[in-house]
């Protein structure tokens, strides 16, 4: 009777982790096949080098640098911001504050994370964008600065949390071997601590981008669904996942080629994702055995 | 040339006998007094062990005098520790000056997971020197001083960490020495180390001592009673008996010494 019992939670738990990986299969496999369809009837060549997106309209285009040129901007302005925003913080609670600050501060930034992206996209629109305006008078409604800006916002406690267990996880005597020569804190932090945590802070930075790629209501809100080719972060893009969401939500008739340039769109996005995790996984890997 | 002179006079007025002195340190955890009151002055140009039990406050004592311990929660210290008749508690001693001048070597080799040749230059650069020729030089002076030299001339620029554990303590030695602190201070400094580069060690303490104040902290009676011109024997947080090495392990004042060194506990 217990080896019965046993074995159907094994079987249980079996069956919960074959779903999942069934799931990820099943997306990956509708991406393709999608995609597929498309580049049938778009050249691959076309849609790595025209320099236009416009599969809706009548004179139709299928240019995904546009789509391209737009995630990247928004995430090189989230990433821009957030980096030194969240090193400086992850040094600062793991090196400086005292140990009850760190255990207050952690989970509130932590918290920063949890905000629903949606509340971030109208506080880029109707905060972000109107404040920047007073500064910069061209900044149109709608432009990759503001939604950069708060993406920036929404991963920084990605980055200040994953660097600081990384710089946590230092072994202390690291540590006592740079005060012992006379390291300031300051020295200390930066010409030890941070390279020895290099890893975990590398690591951190590259999931952040690979957020902030996959972002999709703060930009699809705040960064406008004009798709161009500029790196001018004052005028409305669109980026990938914005313009997923266009789509999906409009009038475009399942099965025809505008709705499958939502596939070409996504399996661009997820190769990019996959990439930036298998890098930081090989990361990951090697800052594991320089510790063991 | 009469600059020169003059501080080598004041050099000399100020070169004592006791290089390092406690005066009534009390040092306490949070609630638990980890010394409980200890005198001792510690004679400049020797090597003077302390040992005892672990948990005696030993360790402890040893970091005070390069201000280690500041890191430690709940840390607070009574008393006074000198070196050169200096109070290094005082508030206005700058700490980073002062571990310049105090060597510190780990029980556990730590080299920084940096070159060798960066490992031993890093006391020099965070000092702002960036002379390459300088820099080089004082690299292997010390490296050569520490007999680790021969072994990695080839290497100094390989990874500090792909060195074995003998060699990375004497790096770390090596280390501490190139940026001329005139006190050494070891943390059982070789109780991770094999016997072979324990020996090695030992003899480089011996040579050290010509030039270097040097403390260190040992769980091996033989390694204290063969390196250590004086040795203080430490037991819950006091000073038991401090005395020549010799007359201390051939004949102790104290009855807890000398159960002690017999291995009656501990």
């Amino acid at each position: 009777m217990r080896k019965l019992k046993e074995a159907i939670i094994e079987k249980t738990l079996l069956t919960s982790a074959l779903v999942t990986i069934a799931v990820t299969a099943g997306i990956i496999l509708v991406l393709s096949i999608e995609a597929v369809n498309f580049f049938s009837e778009v050249s691959v060549l076309d849609f790595l080098t025209d320099t236009e997106w416009t599969p809706l309209f009548a004179d139709k285009h299928f240019g995904i640098l546009p789509l391209l040129s737009g995630t990247l901007l928004t995430s090189i302005i989230a990433i821009a911001f957030a980096v030194p925003i969240g090193l400086s913080i992850s040094i600062y609670i793991s090196e400086y504050a005292p140990k009850s600050f760190r255990r207050t501060i952690k989970p509130a930034l932590e918290l920063l994370a949890a905000v629903p992206t949606v509340v971030y996209g109208f506080f880029a629109l109707t905060v972000v964008t109107p404040f920047l305006q007073t500064f910069i008078p061209g900044l149109s409604g709608f432009n990759s600065l503001s939604a950069g800006l708060v993406m920036g916002i929404m991963i920084i406690p990605f980055i200040s949390s994953l660097s600081e267990d990384a710089l946590h996880a230092v072994p202390n005597s690291l540590r006592e071997a740079g005060y012992g020569m006379g390291s300031t804190k300051l020295q200390n932090s930066f010409r030890i601590l941070v390279p020895a945590a290099s890893s975990g802070i590398i690591v951190s930075v590259i999931l952040a981008i690979s957020r902030a790629i996959g972002e999709t209501m703060i930009v699809a809100i705040a960064a406008g669904q004009q798709p161009r080719l500029t790196f001018d972060p004052t005028v409305p893009v669109e980026t990938i996942t914005a313009y997923i969401v266009q789509v999906s939500l409009g009038d475009v008739q399942h099965g025809s080629l505008e709705y499958r340039t939502i596939f070409a769109a996504g399996i661009t996005l997820f190769i990019f994702t996959f990439l930036l995790n298998t890098l930081s996984y090989q990361i990951r890997k090697k800052f594991r055995e320089k510790y063991e | 040339m009469s600059k020169e002179k003059k501080d080598t006079v004041i050099d000399k007025s100020i070169k004592r006998k006791h290089k390092l002195q406690a005066k009534g340190v009390k040092v306490f955890y949070n609630d638990f007094m980890a010394i409980k009151g200890i005198d001792m002055n510690i004679r400049a140009n020797k090597v003077t062990a302390f040992i005892g039990p672990s948990g005696c406050g030993k360790s402890t004592f040893l970091r005070l005098f390069d201000r280690m311990n500041d890191y430690v929660d709940g840390f607070r210290m009574e008393g006074e520790i000198l070196i050169d008749g200096e109070n290094i508690y005082k508030k206005k001693v700058n700490v980073e000056q002062l571990r310049k001048q105090v060597g510190m070597v780990f029980q556990k080799p730590n080299p920084f997971p940096k070159s060798i040749f960066e490992n031993v230059a890093y006391g020099l650069k965070i000092q702002g020197i960036k002379d390459k020729k300088f820099l080089q030089e004082k690299v292997v002076a010390s490296l050569k001083q520490v007999a680790l030299w021969d072994e990695v001339k080839d290497d100094l620029h390989k990874s500090a960490l792909a060195l074995s554990g003998g060699q990375q303590q004497r790096l770390c030695i090596a280390r501490a020495l190139a940026v001329e602190p005139s006190i050494i201070l070891m943390d059982e400094p070789t109780s991770a180390l094999d016997p072979l580069s324990t020996a090695k060690i030992e003899e480089l303490i011996y040579e050290l001592k010509e030039k270097y104040t040097i403390v260190i902290v040992t769980h091996n009676m033989q390694q204290a009673g063969r390196v250590s011109d004086y040795t203080a024997f430490f037991y819950l947080g006091e000073l038991i008996e401090y005395d020549k090495s010799k007359k201390l392990f051939t004949n102790p004042e104290k009855q807890q010494t000398e159960n002690y060194i017999t291995g009656r506990f501990g």
